[in-house]
């Protein structure tokens, strides 16, 4: 892992920065889509909706901005943005080229934007996570399998190297990505309707965070833990198990979202065995991320990115103790459908990966630009903000759905149930609030890093410690 | 075990291989089970009293059928309301027979639109629920007749009069026609597997 190192990394073979920092400005842009997408159609459950009898912005559509500005612009634009970063560092080569990254990242995001104005044109494709307009998804696809021939050819070029646990997650995601992409848009779309394309889209909505989002995720923490704290993953035995976990078991989960569904039963308890298996995955990762952490605990106070990852990896933890509950066919005749389905998609997406996520751009932004993190006292309101937003949203939803499930199954009267949970969506609402303003919080600290760094630079000598919240690792 | 950690390994086997395992088995055999590899072109063979003032030809109430679809799929109602009723929790007390596979093989349902969440109730059993004109008004305004709804309104479907415009109609009849694909297997299963 000598190429690691921050210090000697980055000058010797091609890091294109650039790519980085757009990549990571696209991403924080979408994310503030993302919280006000979200807090307006969670204002359309209280009937407050900002814009009604607006037909472009039906609450339907926005619905579907919303989730996907979370995976198209949110999450991949991040994940791109590090993979530029990493990839070279990793394997000792620079991406495919410069020149197809800039066009990548063009028209990946030209066609993001059009397919954000196209949903509330009205466009939308009824394919959950693949919502994008049909017209759109070829050229989404041709877009991301040139992002991934960009990425894999370094790979590739070194591939005589026993790589590190990092590269597999990213060469696998790699290859799953537009795979899953083509499956999930185009078949149900054009081939197969009813159950059997339920048993695609299944497969779909669930690679695109298991076989997308996760390997990212999970594979890029394991590059920055080590770096922060300055040691060594704690097992390799167990990233191994990880992996290989990941890569056999996610792929046969897809059924579990349309449990007790007319598709075929052995296939729904096929998906259910095998989404017990992740668990040993989950906890092989887990116990491997604080293992390694083991002694340095203290640095979760200390180091903004340490502690994104800590709370992250917990919440990590919660969502997949949570998820072997409510996976069993016992707990789906209760929660399926409800309110908790969304608490878990929320824990897990912002708790979990926006926060990993969080964490690198907290410790990349400033040593890209060279300069210091504007505020600390920003980053802790943006933590603490997000921190007890998030897990208010989550035991909020899942308290609701509990008691819609049981309202229900026992026949009240539906619109009662409905207006039962009026309350538990106020609460989500403020809790929605707080990650709302949590998010422009983090966006104006990151601003402003980028606005004063020549300032910084400049009062600053090339040798010391890049930032006050990354100190512990680059110290030398 | 090197080779667990190398490039050509984890290309061809987690990511190829065990992806398209999985596809087979999970995806494209229980699509063949149920026999919805392909779909079968729907054609309605008569229109529904209830629509004779609104369309003259088949072709006419085909056409709307589809349109019905498409704002349903554009509005993401689907996103709102479910289109399959479980075997469990007393859903077929509440809404109706339970869903089998063939009811879903035709091409209006090219997407499925299953749905995984039920915000409003499911509407696989819709048809003939309601009149025609409960739907107008609660399409234009849901509060209008359920006071505590939080359904959105749509009202640019409907014209200055509040008379309902084409694509209102059009939505009308395709949520009519929910459920009319049921097959006739009997009692309703109440609760069992
Ligand atoms: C924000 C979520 C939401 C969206 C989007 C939504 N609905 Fe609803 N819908 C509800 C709720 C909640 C109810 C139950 C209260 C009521 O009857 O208004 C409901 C009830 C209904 C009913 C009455 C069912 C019955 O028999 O009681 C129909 C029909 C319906 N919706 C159709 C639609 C159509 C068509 C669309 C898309 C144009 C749509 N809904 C979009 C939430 C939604
Ligand atoms: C301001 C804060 C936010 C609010 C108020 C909010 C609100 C909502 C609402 C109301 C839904 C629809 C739930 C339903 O269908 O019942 C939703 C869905 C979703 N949101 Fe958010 N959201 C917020 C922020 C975020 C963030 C930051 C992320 C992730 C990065 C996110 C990820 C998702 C996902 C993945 C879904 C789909 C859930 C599903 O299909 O079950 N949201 N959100
Ligand atoms: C660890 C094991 C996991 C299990 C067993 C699991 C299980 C499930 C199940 C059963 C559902 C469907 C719930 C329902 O509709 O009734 C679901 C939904 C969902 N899960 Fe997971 N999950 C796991 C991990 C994850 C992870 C890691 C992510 C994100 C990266 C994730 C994201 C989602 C999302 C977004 C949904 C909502 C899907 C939708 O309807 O749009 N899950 N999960």
């Amino acid at each position: 892992m000598n190429s690691n190192n921050p210090q000697t990394a980055g000058r010797q073979f091609p890091i294109y920065e650039d790519l980085v920092k757009a990549h990571f400005i696209a991403a924080i842009v979408y994310s503030l889509i993302v919280v006000l997408s979200g807090m307006s159609y969670a204002l359309q459950f209280l009937n407050l909706y900002p814009f009604p009898g607006v037909e472009l912005l039906s609450p339907g559509r926005v619905r579907m901005t919303h989730t996907m500005a979370v995976a198209y612009g949110w999450l991949a634009n991040g994940f791109f943005a590090i993979l530029h970063y990493v990839i070279p560092k990793l394997t000792g080569y620079a991406t495919f080229s410069k020149k197809l990254g800039w066009i990548c990242f063009w028209v990946f995001n030209a066609l993001v934007v059009l397919s954000e104005l196209m949903i509330l044109a009205g466009f939308g494709q009824a394919v959950e996570w693949g919502e994008t307009p049909k017209e759109l998804d070829p050229l989404i696809a041709i877009a991301g399998v040139l992002a991934v021939f960009n990425f894999l050819a370094p790979i590739w070029k070194a591939r005589n190297k026993s790589f590190y646990v990092t590269v597999w997650y990213i060469t696998a995601a790699l290859v799953w990505l537009p795979l899953v992409y083509v499956m999930g848009n185009f078949i149900p779309q054009y081939w197969m309707p009813g159950s059997g394309g339920a048993a695609i889209t299944s497969m779909y909505i669930h690679d695109l965070v298991g076989l997308f989002v996760t390997p990212l995720g999970v594979g890029l923490v394991y590059y920055l833990l080590p770096v922060l704290l300055k040691k060594p993953v704690y097992s390799h035995a167990l990233s191994l198990t990880g992996f290989w976990g990941l890569a056999f078991f996610y792929p046969m989960n897809g059924a579990h979202h349309y449990l007790q569904s007319p598709i075929p039963m052995w296939s729904q308890y096929a998906a259910i065995v095998a989404s017990i298996g992740i668990h040993v995955v989950v906890y092989t990762v887990i116990f491997n991320y604080f293992a390694t952490m083991q002694g340095e605990y203290r640095k979760i106070v200390s180091s903004i990115p340490v502690r994104f990852i800590a709370v992250g990896s917990i919440c990590y933890l919660l969502t997949c103790i949570q998820c072997a509950i409510h996976v069993t066919m016992s707990a789906q005749e209760i929660i399926h459908f409800t309110d908790w389905v969304p608490g878990h998609a929320h824990l897990v997406l912002f708790g979990t990966f926006s926060f990993w996520l969080y964490a690198w751009i907290y410790y990349l932004w400033p040593r890209i630009f060279k300069t210091e993190l504007y505020s600390r006292t920003m980053c802790e309101w943006h933590f603490w903000l997000a921190t007890v937003g998030v897990l208010v949203m989550w035991m909020d939803l899942l308290a609701a759905g509990v008691m819609q499930g049981y309202m229900w199954k026992n026949l009240v009267p539906f619109i009662s149930s409905v207006e039962a949970t009026k309350p538990f969506w106020w609460t989500r609402a403020l809790a929605g609030t707080a990650i709302l303003v949590s998010e422009f919080v983090f966006v104006v600290n990151i601003y402003m890093t980028w606005k004063y760094r020549r300032q910084a630079f400049s009062e600053q000598k090339l040798n010391e410690p890049l930032t006050r919240s990354t100190a512990p690792e680059s110290g030398k | 075990m090197k080779f667990l950690e190398k490039f050509n390994f984890i290309f061809l086997v987690a990511g190829l291989g065990l992806l398209v395992t999985a596809f087979i088995t999970l995806g494209l055999i229980p699509a063949m089970m149920t026999k919805s590899l392909g779909a079968i072109d729907y054609h309605p063979t008569e229109i529904p009293d209830n629509f004779t003032k609104h369309y003259s030809t088949l072709e006419e109430y085909e056409a709307a059928l589809y349109k019905g679809r498409d704002i349903y799929v554009k509005e993401a109602c689907w996103h709102c309301h479910s289109q399959y009723v479980r075997p469990v929790g007393n859903e077929a007390l509440r809404y109706g027979p339970v869903s089998t596979p063939g009811e879903y093989d035709n091409s209006l349902n090219l997407p499925q639109l299953f749905g995984t969440r039920r915000v409003g109730p499911d509407l696989s059993r819709e048809g003939g629920k309601r009149p025609n004109d409960w739907h107008f008004v609660h399409l234009y305004n849901p509060r209008d007749v359920v006071p505590q709804s939080v359904m959105p309104g749509y009202p640019w479907y409907f014209d200055k009069e509040k008379n309902p415009k084409p694509e209102a109609v059009a939505l009308v009849a395709y949520l009519q026609w929910l459920g009319s694909q049921v097959e006739q297997t009997g009692q309703p299963v109440a609760d069992g597997e």
